[in-house]
């Protein structure tokens, strides 16, 4: 049963509760094949979508998922304030809390931000992505298209590719794949690669080509040369050339290997466009699957949170 | 919770099973345009029985579908200590077909009203009846059934439990009352 | 009251290392000195303090201890932070130098003087800063300040990058009998690093600062001291590598002295995935191997005193985002209650060896006649209970800060009484009722 309020990361996951966010989403999947793609589950709650970095993407899921629920949504493009000018974080997340509002989906660029503004407001909230930490329904509906295209998680080999050391969707992944018996490995230039991920529970490799080898599913990270402090990659075709995935990486690889990317992609660079469009791809799958998903957070978040109303009363 | 009485065994289960798969070909003069709907959990299993006795009947398979009504109840909390969310599964279209609903018991309306909600989310039928095991009264909505297995009056701390086969192992409906 | 009122304290367990006295007895205090100390003191005196079933030692003094005077009174002031410190049984603290602006000016040591002279609660020994404005380019006037009576110096919050600097600064200490307190960080390091490099840092998605951008600096630092022949002392050391350090240096015989804080020895990076901001400190809390190395480093005398890295910072600036938040947690109020539970009750250390380490042991590395109880004495005595408990909350702290890394903990040691000069500074009078 799912009694949290917030979804902060998968890292504190049961295997239990991954299992019951996957199966929830299954239901909900159906409701957007209707001809009335909408069911009045969440008829009356309000959402914020308080997003502190641009992201068209992800808003614009929750956005979808929370308005088939029968949700109001509130979209605030906030702006992360320096530590002393502005408002605080804590603060925009009570005076929201005031506007009775139901369930704050945050994106923020502090790893950690998710979770004091949960510490700090009653309502829920949902972890739409902080700094290098956590983006938990990317990796949920990653899981969710793996497990739909292949039939189950356990046992299957997954191989995460590209900038580890900055990567909020790569942390996620590998806690909700290897809570759930997958075999992940991480492939990234030695200098994007951070320390301890062997303790998180997933297995290292430098080379392309070996960590595509015998996977079953590869996750193609979006490289984000803005953010590579230590300059890893002078251009954007060395890392194609070392680290991209390409058609002739692919032929190497399992047949049917299933291709995942969060997005955006940058073509030509961490994916070529032949793999991007190619038979292997289910990146437009995970498009759709992330509705569903998000979906199901949504309503299992908000369904805590009344429960715990109802028991506050008796 | 304590058994009071049984009253339907499996055989009188049966017989009331059969007596509303008549009714319902009688009201609707046959099978054309008919199908059921069963809701979770056990009114998919009547749903599927109704279905097997028309067909003995009239030789004719109606098509049946599968409802979950979890995400219109008027109240979350309600389901917060039920089962998890769950497919819906109707795999033809309702619309302007004669849909019978089909659950186990129908006691203050609340179910049926949002049952009907997430039929009329899926299709526009040009009609719905009620078909239910019992009736044990305490309606709080305007809402009857047009196929009732059996009325059993019954006090507000008491409960009606029906077992099925295929849910539970053993056909029968009982009487139990809550202890405070 | 009067100062020259007599004051008797009968009946309690005096530990006195400095005269190797563990005993039930009387300590008879007047004039703002310790008069007699022994077994069944009869005399008149205007104030008796039963402390049977107490604990009495000499004052704590605690040598790394951030009043924020002046520049920063809305974090802390002398009159706060010496209040905290009474409340904790610490009656002679040194105040660093990491203020707005620095104490690296004779001038500014003076009005850190008038400060004290007018609202400190305990004594206050003043740590001027090593390099002018702590910018590691220029250095201060050593001889010039230790005039006006600062007894160490320290860029504390930084420590001094270019070698030869560092080596003059030594030098010049040496010359003048000024201890060089080293906060030992390579920035080029561990720059942007907010906790301990490694699983915790990947798992939190923040910058690591790694046990290397300390023990390297630390390497230095006794090389330096080595090459200078100055009195080196290591503050708030952390990790494993660092203890290992000054072990190897104190058996060459090189006069390295160490410090650590109680956070480093009670809490392990664990404490911190959480993103409490009141766990972020420098250097970060570390993995359990360290806690153990500082324990045994403790236990082995590598480790020669315990001070509270006592830092304190608004709730505007502890409030925010991980990684925006001011490092650094409060201590004065509860150093000696974590250090018991920790060290005394674990079997690390014996009370007396504790009182070494948080009284003797650091008045003798700074050069300050305090630490005991010898006849003759300024009377800083504490007067604690430690079969007690109380919980550490906002609300008892009485420091203008409440960063503490113990909030919600209970703590088995209750300070009754502290005296200060003679005087009672400090009494739980007000909290037993």
């Amino acid at each position: 049963m799912w009694i949290r309020k917030d979804l902060l990361g998968l890292e504190e996951l049961s295997k239990e509760e991954l299992e019951l966010i996957l199966s929830t989403a299954e239901s909900f999947k159906e409701v957007s094949t209707r001809e009335i793609k909408k069911v009045p589950a969440l008829r009356g709650k309000t959402v914020v979508n308080l997003f502190y970095e641009p992201s068209t993407r992800t808003r614009v899921s929750f956005e979808v998922a929370a308005k088939r629920l029968s949700a109001d949504v509130i979209n605030i493009a906030a702006e992360a304030s320096s530590a002393r000018k502005g408002e605080t974080l804590i603060d925009t997340g009570r005076n929201i809390e005031a506007l009775k509002a139901d369930i704050i989906v945050v994106r923020h660029n502090a790893s950690g931000a998710a979770a004091m503004l949960a510490r700090n407001v009653n309502i829920s909230v949902v972890n739409a992505g902080d700094g290098w930490h956590e983006h938990p329904t990317q990796a949920l509906l990653d899981i969710f298209t793996l497990k739909e295209t292949l039939g189950r998680i356990e046992g299957l080999k997954v191989s995460i590719v590209g900038d580890i050391a900055h990567s909020r969707v790569a942390r996620s992944n590998i806690w909700g794949l290897a809570k759930l018996g997958a075999q992940v490995t991480v492939c990234a230039p030695r200098i994007l690669m951070p320390p301890g991920i062997e303790e998180m529970g997933a297995r290292i490799s430098y080379d392309i080509d070996e960590a595509l080898h015998d996977a079953d599913a590869v996750n193609v990270l979006r490289m984000q040369f803005e953010r590579d402090e230590q300059k890893a990659f002078p251009n954007q075709f060395e890392y194609l050339e070392a680290f991209g995935v390409t058609q002739e990486r692919l032929k190497k690889a399992k047949k049917d290997i299933i291709v995942m990317h969060p997005g955006p992609i940058n073509r030509g660079i961490e994916m070529s466009s032949e793999v991007a469009d190619g038979a292997n791809s289910v990146i437009l799958e995970q498009v759709t699957n992330g509705i569903a998903v998000r979906m199901a957070v949504l309503f299992l978040v908000a369904q805590a949170s009344d429960s715990r109303k109802t028991e506050a009363h008796e | 919770m304590r058994e009071k009485a049984t009253v339907l065994d499996k055989e009188n289960l049966a017989r009331a099973v059969t007596r509303m798969a008549h009714e319902i070909l009688e009201k609707n003069k046959g099978t054309q345009n008919l199908c059921l709907v069963g809701i979770r959990n056990r009114g998919v299993y009547l749903a599927e029985r109704l279905a097997k006795n028309i067909e003995e009947i009239e030789k004719v398979r109606v098509p049946t579908g599968v409802l979950d009504i979890t995400l219109y109840r008027d109240d979350l909390t309600l389901i917060a200590d039920k089962a998890q969310v769950r497919k819906t599964e109707i795999d033809f279209d309702i619309t302007a077909k004669i849909v019978v609903l089909v659950d186990d018991v129908l006691y203050t309306g609340r179910t049926i009203r949002s049952a009907l909600d997430a039929l009329i989310d899926l299709g526009r039928p040009d009609s719905i009846q009620l078909a239910v095991l019992i009736d044990r009264g305490h309606r709080e909505l305007p809402i009857r059934a047009d196929y009732v297995g059996k009325n059993i009056p019954t006090a507000q701390g008491e409960s009606v439990e029906v077992r099925l086969e295929e849910s539970d192992g053993k056909d029968e409906v009982v009487i139990v009352e809550k202890e405070i | 009251m009067n100062k020259n009122n007599k004051i008797l304290i009968k009946g309690g367990r005096l530990i006195d290392p400095a005269n190797k006295l563990d005993d039930i007895g009387d300590i008879l205090i007047g004039a703002g000195k310790i008069i007699q100390v022994g077994k069944d003191i009869k005399v008149n005196s205007s104030l008796v303090i039963d402390a049977s079933g107490r604990i009495i030692v000499p004052g704590l003094v605690d040598m790394h201890v951030h009043l924020r005077e002046p520049g920063r009174k809305d974090k802390e002031t002398v009159a706060s932070g010496t209040k905290a410190a009474a409340k904790g049984g610490v009656t002679s603290v040194l105040a660093m130098p990491n203020t707005q602006p620095a104490i690296d000016c004779p001038e500014n040591v003076r009005l850190l003087k008038e400060s004290i002279k007018n609202s400190a609660a305990v004594r206050v020994f003043i740590c001027a800063a090593v390099t002018k404005g702590r910018k590691g380019e220029e250095l201060t006037d050593i001889a010039k300040l230790k005039k006006e009576g600062v007894v160490a110096i320290s860029d504390d919050g930084s420590s001094v990058d270019c070698d030869k600097l560092m080596l003059k600064a030594l030098s010049k200490a040496r010359e003048e009998k000024v201890l060089v307190i080293c906060h030992s960080e390579d920035k080029g390091l561990s720059k942007n690093g907010v906790v301990n490099l490694g699983l915790t840092s990947t798992r939190m998605g923040l910058r690591g600062i790694s046990r290397e951008s300390e023990y390297g600096r630390v390497k230095r630092d006794i090389f330096l001291a080595q090459k200078s022949k100055a009195r080196l002392h290591i503050a708030h050391v952390s990790c494993r590598e660092s203890v290992e350090l000054i072990f190897q240096a104190k058996k060459k015989g090189l006069k390295i002295t160490a410090e650590t804080a109680p956070h480093y020895f009670a809490l392990t990076e664990d404490s911190v995935l959480g993103y409490d901001t009141n766990m972020k400190m420098n250097p970060p809390l570390r993995g359990k191997e360290d806690v153990a190395a500082i324990k045994q480093g403790l236990a082995d005398g590598v480790i020669d005193i315990i001070a509270s890295d006592h830092a304190p910072h608004t709730k505007n600036e502890k409030d925010i985002e991980f990684e925006q938040a001011e490092f650094g947690v409060i201590g004065l109020e509860t150093e000696l209650a974590v250090s018991a539970r920790e060290l005394v009750h674990k079997g690390i250390l014996s009370w007396p060896q504790l009182v070494e380490k948080m009284s003797l042991n650091p008045a003798k590395i700074l050069g300050i006649n305090k630490g005991t109880l010898s006849l003759g004495q300024d009377a800083d005595i504490v007067i604690f209970s430690a079969d007690k408990k109380w919980k550490v909350s906002e609300d008892n702290l009485v420091s203008k800060s409440k960063n503490s890394a113990f909030l919600g903990l209970d703590l088995p040691v209750v300070v009754e009484y502290t005296v200060c000069r003679g005087e009672v500074v400090y009494s739980d009078e007000v909290y037993r009722h």
